[in-house]
C-alpha cells in the first residue's frame, strides 16, 4: 500500500494519488508517513527530470499534485514535519529581472534533492540576499537571471555581498538563459550552472566540502 | 493586366511580395525617393543578398548580417529604456544612430519599445515596463498569470473575439474594466429589442472605459506619428526594413499570456482536448494576423517568437502532440499567402531540428539562439535559411577578437552554399558597440562567397 502513493505520484496519476491519500487518512494513518511517501514520489520525479524522462510540464503537474495532497494531510498534522536537510540555499532572481520559470525549476530540483531553499522571488535587491544570508546562515547563495541586463545585477550583488563582509562565508552560484563562464568571471561568482541538475551537483559538492 | 492575388501560386505571391519590397513607397503611396543613387544601389544589393539567402536558389554575394536588438540602441545612444519609451523622438534618434553606425543589411524598425504613456493610460497589467514595476534601466517584461481560468476554454473557443473584448481586455488593461458589460452584438438583427443591446454604452463604467480608450488611442497615434517615418527614412538611406509584422504559435498564445506557463502545462494533463481545440481555433486567426501585416507593409517577413517549445520545455512527444501541429499549420498558412515566416527559437532547439525540417524549401527563415548551428545546417538548414547564434554573453562582456573568432566559426559551420544570415542569438540590451561592429565587419570580409 505504501508503495502505491510513491508510484502514483512519481507516475503523475493525480486521481489515484489523491485517493490513496484520502484512504490512508481515513484509516487513521500517521500523516507524516503519508507526507514522507509523497516526498519519495517527488524524489523520483526529480530523478526522471534529471534523466530527461520528464520535462517542465511534468514537474509543474507533480508540484500541483503534491500541493493538493499536502492540503488534504495538513488538517490532521499534529507535529511539524521534520526532515533532515542537506543545507540552506538563499535563492532568487536578481534586481531588474522578473523571470521566474528557470528559478522555480532550479528551486524545485534543489528541494527534492534535500536542500532547504529560501526563495526570495524575483527582482531581488542585493541587500535582501545579504539580509537573508545573514539571518539564516546559509552557506550558498543562488542568483538567477534571464535577461542580459542581469549580468550587471549579478555583478552588483556579488560586490555587495563582498562589501557586507560575507564573501568568504558563502559560495555563490549563478544561472539563467545567457549565463556562461565569461559571465561568471565578469560577475565574480564562484560557479555557474547550465541547468537545474548542474545547480544540484554544485550545491552537493559545496556542502560536502564544507 | 497582372494576375489577381487569388489566382497566384504561393511562389508567385512570394515573388510579388519581394517586388514590392524592392520598390518601397512613401506614406502617400508613391515610389520612395532615395537619398542618392548610391543609397538606392545599396538598398537593392542588400535586399538581393537577403532574398538569395532566404530563397536558396542562388548563393548570395556574401553572408548578410543583421543585428536584431531589443533595447540595445537606447543604451548605445546613452538613453535608458524608460527615456525611449516616453520620448518618441529619442527613440527614433537612437534607433537611427544604431542603423547608420553599424550599417546592417536590414533594420528592425523602431517600434519595439512602444509608447510608455499609452500603457499607463490603460493601466496595462500584462507587462511591467521601465519605471513601472521594473527599474528605468530594465527592458519591459511579462507578468505571467492566468488571464483566462481553466474553465473558460469554451468561452474562448465559442467566440474568440467576444472573449478577447469582454473578458481578456478588462483583465490585462485595468482601465477597460467596463468592457465586461459590453453586449454580444448578435442581438442587433432586427428592430425588435435592438436598443436593449446599446444600454451598456450608457452606463458610467463603460463610458469611463471608452474615455480611457480614446485617450490611449490619441497617444498611440501621436507615437505612430513620431516613429512611422522611420522605415521610410532608413530605406531612403539604403537600409531595407526587415519585418512586416508578427504572429505567434498557438501553444505560446495560450501558454504565454492567456493561461500562463503553469496553466497551459496543467491543461496538457487535465484537459488536453480542450487545449488542442482552442489552439486549432486560434490557428486561422494567427495566420490572418501575419498575412494582413505583410500585405499592409508590402513585405513578406512575419516574425514568430518561439517560447515554450524549446529544448527542455516539452518532451519530444509533447512537442509533437501539442506544439508542432498548429505551429506547422501557421507556417504553411503564411507560406501559402506568399509570406516568409521568421520563427525565432529562443533557448535551444536541438531536439526539434528533425521535426521542424518538414517544410517546403526556401520559404522560411529561422533564427536560433543556443542551438548547435552545424547540426541546424544539416537538418532544417537543407530547406530553410538559418540565422543567429552569436551569443549575448560574448557581445556583452567579450572582446572584439573573441566575437570575430566566433563569427568566423559560425560562417564556416553554417553558411556553405548560402542560406545563412549572421545575427545575434537572442534579442539583446546592453552590449559593447565595438563587439557589434566586429560582428558586422568580420561578416562583410570573411563572409564573402568566392
Amino acid at each position: 500500500m505504501a508503495g502505491n502513493l510513491v508510484n502514483a505520484l512519481a507516475d503523475l496519476k493525480e486521481e489515484e494519488a489523491l485517493k490513496i491519500v484520502k484512504d490512508r487518512l481515513n484509516a487513521n494513518e500517521e500523516p507524516l508517513k503519508i507526507l514522507e511517501d509523497a516526498r519519495k514520489g517527488m524524489e523520483i520525479v526529480g530523478k526522471r527530470f534529471a534523466d530527461s524522462e520528464y520535462f517542465i510540464p511534468d514537474l509543474v503537474y507533480s508540484g500541483e499534485i503534491l500541493k493538493e495532497a499536502t492540503e488534504l494531510v495538513k488538517p490532521k498534522l499534529t507535529k511539524a514535519t521534520e526532515s533532515k536537510k542537506l543545507g540552506k540555499i538563499v535563492f532568487g532572481t536578481v534586481a531588474g529581472d522578473i523571470h521566474d520559470i528557470g528559478k522555480d525549476i532550479v528551486a524545485f530540483m534543489l528541494d527534492v534533492n534535500g536542500f532547504e531553499v529560501i526563495d526570495l522571488g524575483v527582482d531581488t535587491p542585493a541587500q535582501k540576499f545579504i539580509d537573508k544570508a545573514k539571518e539564516t546562515g546559509a552557506p550558498i547563495v543562488g542568483l538567477s537571471g534571464f535577461l542580459a541586463l542581469s549580468f550587471d545585477s549579478m555583478k552588483d550583488t556579488v560586490e555587495a555581498i563582498q562589501a557586507a563582509g560575507l564573501r568568504d562565508k558563502v559560495k555563490i552560484m549563478i544561472g539563467g538563459g545567457q549565463i556562461s563562464e565569461e559571465i561568471r568571471k565578469y560577475t565574480g561568482a564562484d560557479a555557474f550552472g547550465k541547468d537545474a541538475m548542474a545547480a544540484v551537483a554544485l550545491a552537493k559538492k559545496w556542502v560536502i566540502a564544507d | 493586366m497582372a494576375k489577381q492575388w487569388k489566382e497566384m501560386s504561393p511562389d508567385e505571391k512570394q515573388e510579388e511580395f519581394f517586388s514590392r519590397w524592392f520598390s518601397p513607397k512613401d506614406p502617400q503611396g508613391n515610389d520612395l525617393k532615395f537619398q542618392s543613387p548610391q543609397a538606392e544601389k545599396a538598398y537593392k544589393e542588400r535586399l538581393t543578398r537577403i532574398k538569395d539567402a532566404i530563397q536558396m536558389k542562388k548563393t548570395p554575394d556574401r553572408v548578410p548580417v543583421i543585428p536584431l536588438p531589443n533595447f540595445s540602441p537606447a543604451f548605445y545612444a546613452g538613453f535608458t529604456p524608460q527615456e525611449v519609451m516616453y520620448d518618441y523622438d529619442k527613440c527614433y534618434q537612437a534607433w537611427k544612430k544604431f542603423v547608420l553606425d553599424f550599417e546592417p543589411d536590414a533594420q528592425m524598425g523602431c517600434a519595439g519599445p512602444g509608447p510608455g504613456k499609452f500603457f499607463e493610460t490603460l493601466d496595462y497589467k500584462l507587462y511591467s515596463w521601465p519605471g513601472h514595476g521594473v527599474s528605468p534601466n530594465a527592458s519591459y517584461q511579462c507578468n505571467e498569470d492566468e488571464y483566462m481560468t481553466a474553465d473558460e476554454y469554451d468561452a474562448l473557443i465559442d467566440d474568440p473575439s467576444n472573449f478577447f473584448s469582454n473578458t481578456y481586455l478588462p483583465r490585462v488593461f485595468g482601465k477597460l474594466e467596463g468592457f465586461r458589460m459590453l453586449p454580444a452584438l448578435t442581438g442587433i438583427l432586427e428592430i425588435y429589442g435592438v436598443a436593449f443591446n446599446f444600454i451598456p454604452f450608457g452606463l458610467p463604467p463603460v463610458q469611463e472605459s471608452y474615455k480611457a480608450l480614446f485617450e490611449a488611442g490619441a497617444e498611440a497615434l501621436k507615437w505612430a506619428g513620431a516613429v512611422m517615418g522611420f522605415d521610410g527614412e532608413m530605406a531612403a538611406s539604403g537600409y531595407p526594413a526587415f519585418l512586416a509584422g508578427f504572429t505567434k504559435v498557438p501553444f505560446d498564445v495560450i501558454g504565454d499570456t492567456i493561461r500562463g506557463t503553469r496553466g497551459v502545462m496543467l491543461d496538457m494533463y487535465r484537459q488536453p482536448d480542450k487545449l488542442i481545440e482552442a489552439m486549432e481555433r486560434l490557428t486561422p486567426l494567427m495566420i490572418k494576423m501575419g498575412v494582413d501585416a505583410a500585405k499592409m507593409n508590402g513585405r513578406p517577413l512575419v516574425f514568430i517568437p518561439l517560447h515554450k517549445g524549446a529544448d527542455g520545455f516539452l518532451s519530444d512527444k509533447q512537442f509533437k502532440k501539442f506544439y508542432w501541429p498548429c505551429f506547422r499549420k501557421v507556417l504553411i498558412g503564411l507560406i501559402n499567402e506568399g509570406c516568409i515566416p521568421f520563427p525565432v527559437a529562443e533557448g535551444g532547439y536541438n531536439s526539434r531540428l528533425e521535426v521542424i525540417k518538414d517544410l517546403p524549401k526556401g520559404k522560411t527563415l529561422w533564427m536560433f539562439d543556443t542551438t548547435d548551428m552545424a547540426r541546424a545546417k544539416k537538418t532544417i538548414g537543407q530547406v530553410a535559411c538559418i540565422s543567429g547564434n552569436m551569443p549575448t554573453d560574448l557581445l556583452a562582456v567579450g572582446t572584439p577578437e573573441q566575437v570575430k573568432d566566433y563569427a568566423k566559426k559560425l560562417i564556416d559551420d553554417a553558411s556553405k552554399g548560402g542560406g545563412y544570415i549572421m545575427a545575434n542569438g537572442a534579442f539583446f540590451d546592453k552590449v559593447k558597440g565595438e563587439n557589434l561592429k566586429a560582428m558586422v565587419d568580420v561578416t562583410k570580409q570573411y563572409g564573402v562567397y568566392k
